[in-house]
């Protein structure tokens, strides 16, 4: 099995091409990613599914233990340690274990995956990750027939973390999905992007990604998951039940108190671009829809 | 000396717009440059409210009466910068699209109060000037006291955009708040003394 090692890193222009001319060619070992990408049929396509820049992507993100703005993240994890690092699996399963990133990236082969990030705000990028199924993980430990749900944990350490010193959220950051969701092939353990390691500033060394949901389902610096029977509490559940749902799918016929659902801005487009249309679970409803088959998705948002 | 007081007020309250403007023109507002802008311009509203609010509590502890003399000034950079805010947002975001808009003003209730709040400004505008002091006298005071209303709903929409009250809408809610509170007691003492 060979790895694509993090250490071989690709300026991004050069990625870039070679990506398009994998996706001329229409086979690679990208070529798998690349199709599952939903096709949007309307206009705006080709810019909807035109990658984010590298910049854009590891300079603006959403990650309150490094601070509320934008621009924290990137300033302030830049000593942030992600080595040693260990994963717990636990709970509802017949054999909990502890793995450290060594191990992880030694017994799981991580691919491209492009996916579109939908954050809660209105705003959307195309993200080139690197990662595997998160199921793959999951069937190390076997879950019992009582794990319904799953729930993560991400690092607590306010030495580390400057935004863990303030109230911002209620310490550890907690994310869950249904059990069903988590073993869904498209909910993704990354460990990179743009074919290089994780940079710290977007969840390093090890976050999950689920491309249907609003980006805050996706936790970031992982170290323990759970198998539990009861749906578990999310941090920003515990914040406000009444914005953010436990599933949290995007929607753009569910309104939430503060953001417009309906639209979203695609990030490094410039002033004058148009909003464009939020699509149904992000585009990727094809895949996930029946995951929620005679579900009131407003009732459960 | 005092007569450059005013021109030298009126250029550093202009100083946010010509940098605002300095970054659309040459690209500089990062990944997101609309939501920048309507952050940007709707932190100086607030700003302004604040260093308006300020002027009769200043003229009290230093006992100089220059202080209030600028608040007319102060008071239509609330308005401008309330303006290019709101412009913003139904010209450069949603592109004078109504529906949404409109949805936006009667389902959000932070777009509502800052909605009413820039309502509430355009009277002030209005009769910003002398003639309009003079003309509606008692009535001016009255109007104009609609300023408190303003600031604590332009404080409020701050709170109810943000995820988190941390820490910025926080702040500002509590220099509002202590803005306000001073008054009441300025109040009773000129009560107290009348």
């Amino acid at each position: 099995m060979k790895k694509i090692k993090h250490s071989e890193i690709t300026p991004e222009n050069i990625y870039k091409k070679r990506r398009s001319f994998v996706k001329k060619l229409g086979f690679g070992a990208s070529a798998l990613a690349v199709s599952s990408f939903p096709l949007i049929s309307n206009a705006s396509s080709k810019d909807r599914n035109e990658l984010t820049s590298y910049k854009d992507i590891t300079t603006y993100n959403n990650y309150y233990e490094f601070g509320t703005s934008k621009g924290d993240p990137h300033r302030n994890s830049k000593m942030f340690k992600t080595h040693p690092w260990n994963i717990s699996i636990e709970g509802e399963v017949d054999k909990p274990i502890k793995l450290s990133m060594e191990e992880i990236s030694d017994s799981f082969l991580s691919e491209e995956r492009v996916y579109r990030l939908r954050c809660v705000e209105g705003w959307s990028m195309v993200i080139p990750w690197m990662g595997f199924s998160l199921s793959k993980l999951l069937s190390k430990v076997n879950p019992t027939s009582k794990a319904k749900f799953v729930a993560f944990e991400s690092i607590y350490d306010p030495d580390q973390m400057k935004g863990q010193k303030y109230p911002v959220l209620n310490w550890p950051y907690k994310e869950g999905l249904r059990i069903d969701e988590a073993m869904h092939p498209l909910t993704t353990v990354v460990t990179g992007l743009y074919g290089k390691k994780l940079p710290n500033q977007n969840g390093a060394p090890l976050r999950i990604f689920i491309p249907w949901k609003y980006g805050f389902k996706s936790a970031k610096a992982i170290v323990k998951i759970k198998l539990v029977e009861k749906m578990p509490m999310s941090s920003w559940m515990w914040a406000s039940p009444r914005e953010y749902g436990f599933y949290s799918n995007v929607n753009p016929n569910v309104n939430h108190p503060r953001w417009s659902q309906a639209t979203e801005r695609i990030i490094g487009e410039g002033i004058w671009a148009p909003r464009v249309k939020t699509l149904m679970f992000n585009g990727y409803g094809d895949q996930v829809a029946n995951l929620y088959t005679g579900m009131d998705l407003k009732k459960f948002f | 000396m005092k007569k450059y007081f005013k021109p030298g007020i009126f250029i550093l309250s202009t100083i946010p717009f010509l940098f605002i403007f300095y970054k659309i023109y040459f690209n500089k507002l990062g990944p997101e440059p609309v939501k920048e802008i309507t952050h940007f311009t709707g932190e100086w509203t607030l700003i302004f409210i604040c260093l308006t609010l300020s002027m009769s509590p200043l003229k009290r502890f230093t006992n100089l009466s220059v202080w209030t003399s600028f608040r007319r000034m102060l008071g239509l950079f609330i308005f401008f910068y309330a303006t290019l805010h709101f412009l913003t947002y139904i010209g450069l975001d949603y592109r004078f699209d109504w529906n949404p808009i409109f949805d936006d003003v009667i389902k959000k209730k932070y777009v509502f109060i800052g909605f009413a709040a820039w309502v509430l400004l355009v009277p002030l505008a209005i009769t910003s000037s002398q003639k309009m002091m003079k003309l509606l006298r008692n009535n001016w005071k009255r109007i104009h006291r609609l300023i408190y209303a303003i600031a604590i709903f332009g404080s409020l929409h701050y709170i109810w955009l943000s995820k988190t009250i941390f820490f910025k809408p926080l702040i500002y809610f509590i220099i509002i708040i202590v803005l306000l509170l001073l008054r009441i007691k300025i109040n009773r003492k000129e009560l107290n003394y009348g």
